[in-house]
């Protein structure tokens, strides 16, 4: 969706500044995990703005429903049932891209334009320029592009680029009937989550915390958790998550290291021609074999 | 095509065949797979019609070529046995580079520094053929640590590879006479007493 043109901060594969003449104020939307029943009014906000319908599927005997993300859903509600001091503790986390300051899906992508970090953090894919070779899947330390087996391009949650631009909080925000899902600027979001981290410990949950993880310079999707020291128990969410080295390695000093290597090889040969001269076949050789022939 | 009847056989036309199969498959794999690899490469995907039709064929010439270089691997393979000779060729590459190669330890029909592409050719072909199957999402989806190991390595050895070709293809074009060999199949005399004498003397029984 290219609603905004003119605050854009980073464009996939562009080695030039991008428009960026327009500053928009960092967003966030606020997922407060110790809040969430578990409805799914979200995914079917997701579904219903965006205007998207996956795949009727099959009860696999628990409340994940979809089991996963898929092209054509973007977030899915995963259910998890944990011990916690001898007491069931139903841990139910709405997953969906997190847009990260620093994207790993963008840094990896090869197609000019295909996927866009706005002024607001909002990471979108632009899927008229994704050319469906999965890099982005590749780059995402949160597991979350899939690709459409329909169209072979990649999708994510936008979160509502589109409603954000014209000032609406996204749809899975809007409908949220317990207010879990929050939406505001960055700044007022980690003031909100301040504030239920203080009501969560005052209620027995000493570890509460907010998972804004720095190793991807902070996200703009955040959660609240009771137990913010181990995110792993929320079906999985990773605890320090942060760019492969190999992704940074490989789209990172690699890529003008190698070209120039590449380049360096070719001129070397061509100047090693100029100042050496072709290796020709001696004369003399020649002459003496045509002797030869001669006798 | 017999220029001179006197001149010598180096490779027959299945061979020229499959050398240049192998040739246009890297040529294209190269141009295909540079622009994913940096922005400023990326234009050559109009090449092959855009981005989407570079995803796709890329792989599938992948294939061809992996396929068309293991069967030019074994017709080349007992040839590049590596000889004494050969790292003593090897060690003096020195004074070859510099333009005098007279005091050049004699060679059968590849030297030392063919011998050693060779080799390092096939090792890079297999890297880049495992690796390039481990980013192929059209048929294969692969835990995501083996696809970024599989995407470095894809990038590294195929940059290591264009560095080994343009080495190769500079080096057939400096030593003047050689390509002639992978065009129509033979070369001077004169030339393989110069680069290649005990092949010289070999096909020729002379001395």
């Amino acid at each position: 969706m290219a609603l905004q043109s003119l605050d854009i901060a980073r464009r996939s594969a562009t080695t030039t500044a991008a428009p960026g003449v327009r500053q928009t104020t960092a967003v966030a939307k606020l997922i407060d995990v110790s809040t969430c029943i578990g409805c799914k009014a979200c995914q079917a906000a997701c579904m219903e703005w965006n205007d998207i319908r996956d795949e009727v599927g099959v009860n696999h005997g628990v409340y994940d429903n979809p089991m996963d993300l898929t092209a054509k859903s973007w977030t899915v509600m995963r259910y998890a049932e944990v011990e916690e001091k001898g007491k069931l503790e139903w841990l139910i986390r709405k997953d969906g891209c997190m847009h990260c300051a620093d994207p790993g899906c963008l840094k990896a992508c090869p197609a000019p334009g295909a996927i866009i970090q706005y002024a607001n953090g909002i990471v979108d894919f632009h899927q008229e320029n994704c050319i469906g070779c999965g890099y982005c899947i590749t780059g995402c330390p949160f597991n979350i592009p899939r690709i459409s087996q329909e169209d072979n391009k990649a999708y994510k949650c936008s979160l509502c680029s589109d409603r954000v631009a014209v000032g609406q909080a996204p749809a899975c925000a809007k409908v949220c009937p317990t207010g879990a899902i929050q939406f505001g600027s960055k700044e007022q979001m980690k003031d909100y989550a301040a504030k239920r981290v203080v009501d969560l410990k005052s209620r027995g949950y000493g570890k509460a915390g907010l998972y804004d993880p720095a190793g991807v310079g902070g996200t703009h999707v955040m959660y609240v958790l009771h137990h913010a020291d181990r995110p792993e128990l929320y079906k999985g969410l990773p605890a320090d998550p942060s760019i492969s080295p190999l992704v940074s390695l490989w789209k990172g000093f690699a890529k003008p290291l190698a070209s120039v290597a590449m380049a360096a090889v070719a001129l070397g040969s061509l100047f090693h021609y100029v100042m050496k001269g072709p290796n020709e076949v001696s004369k003399e050789l020649e002459d003496e074999l045509e002797k030869e022939d001669a006798k | 095509m017999i220029r001179n009847p006197k001149d010598l056989a180096r490779y027959d036309a299945h061979e020229r065949a499959n050398h240049w199969l192998v040739g246009i498959c890297f040529i294209l794999l190269a141009l295909s797979g540079l622009a994913f690899f940096h922005p400023a490469f990326y234009p050559l995907t109009q090449l092959f019609g855009g981005g989407v039709w570079a995803r796709i064929l890329h792989p599938y010439i992948g294939v061809i070529m992996a396929v068309s270089f293991i069967v030019m691997f074994f017709r080349f393979r007992a040839l590049n046995v590596m000889t004494p000779a050969d790292k003593e060729w090897l060690s003096r590459v020195g004074e070859m580079m510099n333009g005098d190669d007279h005091n050049m330890p004699e060679q059968g029909k590849y030297n030392g520094g063919q011998k050693a592409m060779f080799w390092a050719m096939a090792l890079c072909m297999l890297l880049l053929f495992v690796s390039g199957l481990f980013l192929w999402r059209a048929y294969f989806n692969l835990p995501v640590d083996l696809v970024r190991l599989g995407a470095v390595v894809h990038a590294a050895i195929a940059a290591i590879m264009i560095a080994m070709i343009f080495v190769h293809v500079y080096a057939a074009l400096w030593v003047r006479g050689t390509v002639r060999a992978m065009v129509y199949g033979t070369v001077t005399r004169a030339w393989a007493k110069q680069h290649h004498r005990a092949w010289y003397r070999q096909v020729t029984g002379k001395s």
